[in-house]
């Protein structure tokens, strides 16, 4: 028998990583969300009792649907006793609710089927709001309480906790289904169930979440989120994309910020503390994924992302591959982010000079002109042409349109550097 | 479930009589009826006339209260519906992207309300 805080811990911890999937096995006998996932809250709760007073039991996962299932049955029968009070609803209410129960006592298998693809395109379905989608899939698929999602969003709980409600209603209400879509649908609708969870993976390093702890975990959910899907569905190469991508990006987490927190930049940064493990992991699942001739943005940024990774020094990295691979990025994704930092490889891999020239070819589009990382990239440009004061220039406009304190200070402590060089 | 189908747009932006277009416009609804009655799901489905001949009724002020036009200056105007039969919302999508008006219009999606769960 395990002492109480550290029994509390195990289960949490089980919780944690069981709670997607039995939630998703849960739903199919439930046949709504929001008893399914009120239903499994109470299990949980029951377990903390029980299983303090007599240990885990051998299989706790099984034990937790079980009581799932019967706490949702409790519900149901409780909901049926209200609604004989009110002579108004219709005979289809009894009939609805006696065929769950019906379903739910006829469920007694231990063995708990892995729903969460199913439940991955449910959360993340195109009726959904965005930011719901991402919440609903951290709640549903992550185990994240609504505190911690809450948090990522700087949220109040009780806003959270409404929008979540909200989404769960509309789901049943308007008849989004808990069935996996046709092979067409998937196919359309993969693209935005890969997008919210690379939403996640960029919460956890946004600048804009809380506490250090929130962010580690938001990543850590995004790759683990990202493994599942590539379980489910092994031979999807934008999958593999994106997992490498995360890894890959991920692998530099401890060397971004120095030892005083402030952000060091990828040319900067120290490379002995990269996470080789998941540079190695990251650049396999790339180099597989590139083999299939399904390409895709996301392997391509892992691509881009692992080249870096190989590098053993800024100067040494394959900046004219890089740029063959912006190149194709942008063909699929035109979008500034892609050019800027396409120009920066250009820089690198020809020179600043020549880098210049397509600056000045984008300089006309207005999108661009208070867009913060084109001004920083031509102020870094200009600089090593030669062009101070250009630079200077650049760098005030870039400052002047940057909010966050982390940035700020970095860039304005880069000002002082570069006036005085 | 059932599921309601408003179709909104832009008065006048569709094809107009007299034009080959608007043959073809007035063909591409025949054809979406048509599926809709094959595939069973049809239920209902009407265009309804231009906004100029409607008129609004209310009681709000505490008496009846009738205007001459629709129920709100938009620019877009609910021209049509169509009353559903579908499984999930997902198939009331995949018809409601078929609607010809889809194309210069919108398409509202709302399941009937049923006195259920």
């Amino acid at each position: 028998m395990l002492p109480p805080f550290q029994l509390e811990q195990a289960i949490n911890q089980l919780v944690r990583e069981e709670w997607g999937r039995i939630l998703s096995a849960l739903v199919r006998s439930a046949g709504n969300l929001q008893l399914a996932e009120d239903a499994l809250q109470d299990a949980v709760v029951a377990a903390l009792h029980h299983w303090q007073k007599h240990g885990l039991p051998d299989e706790p996962a099984a034990w937790l649907i079980q009581t799932a299932r019967r706490k949702a049955i409790d519900q149901l029968r409780r909901a049926q006793r209200f609604s004989r009070l009110q002579p108004m609803l219709t005979y289809s209410l009894d009939v609805q609710q006696a065929a769950i129960i019906e379903q739910l006592e006829a469920d007694e298998s231990t063995v708990i089927p892995d729903k969460r693809l199913e439940m991955m395109f449910t959360c993340c379905h195109p009726a959904l709001e965005y930011k719901t989608r991402v919440a609903l899939t951290l709640r549903t698929l992550g185990g994240l309480s609504t505190d911690e999602i809450a948090r990522a969003f700087l949220d109040k709980p009780a806003t959270m906790a409404q929008r979540l409600a909200r989404a769960r209603h509309k789901i049943s209400a308007a008849g989004i289904s808990y069935e996996l879509p046709s092979r067409e649908k998937i196919a359309e609708r993969l693209g935005g169930v890969l997008s919210v969870v690379y939403f996640i993976f960029n919460e956890g390093y946004s600048p804009h979440s809380g506490h250090v702890l929130t962010r580690t975990a938001l990543s850590d959910e995004a790759i683990r989120l990202g493994r599942i899907l590539l379980g489910l569905l092994p031979d999807n190469a934008e999958i593999s994309g994106l997992l490498a991508l995360m890894l890959l990006h991920d692998s530099r987490r401890d060397a971004r910020s120095d030892d005083k927190g402030n952000l060091v930049t990828l040319e900067h940064q120290q490379r002995r503390r990269w996470d080789r493990a998941k540079i190695e992991e990251g650049t396999r699942l790339v180099k597989a994924a590139l083999k299939r001739q399904q390409l895709g943005p996301f392997q391509l940024q892992a691509a881009i992302s692992a080249l870096h990774a190989e590098a053993s020094t800024w100067q040494n990295t394959d900046w004219p591959q890089i740029v063959a691979l912006y190149e194709l990025l942008y063909a699929m994704q035109p979008s500034p982010v892609v050019r800027v930092n396409q120009i920066m490889a250009i820089s690198h891999a020809s020179s600043p000079s020549q880098a210049l020239e397509h600056i000045r070819e984008l300089s006309n589009e207005t999108a661009l002109r208070h867009y913060q990382p084109f001004l920083l990239a031509e102020s870094d440009i200009r600089f090593r042409a030669g062009d101070r004061p250009g630079a200077l220039d650049r760098l005030q406009a870039a400052i002047h349109v940057t909010h966050n304190k982390k940035e700020l200070q970095y860039l304005e402590q880069r000002l002082v550097w570069m006036k005085s060089s | 479930m059932q599921y309601m189908l408003l179709i909104y747009s832009e008065e006048g932006r569709e094809p107009q009589p007299g034009t080959e277009a608007f043959g073809k416009y007035i063909q591409a609804y025949q054809a979406f009826s048509q599926m809709c009655v094959e595939k069973g799901v049809m239920r209902a489905g009407d265009a309804l006339q231009p906004v100029s001949t409607a008129t609004t009724v209310t009681r709000e002020s505490g008496k009846v209260e009738i205007t001459d036009g629709p129920f709100a200056e938009t620019k877009e105007q609910l021209g049509g519906y169509y009353l559903l039969e579908c499984k999930d919302l997902d198939e009331a999508l995949d018809y409601a992207e078929k609607i010809p008006t889809a194309e210069h219009g919108r398409v509202e999606v709302r399941p009937l309300m049923v006195f259920d769960h």
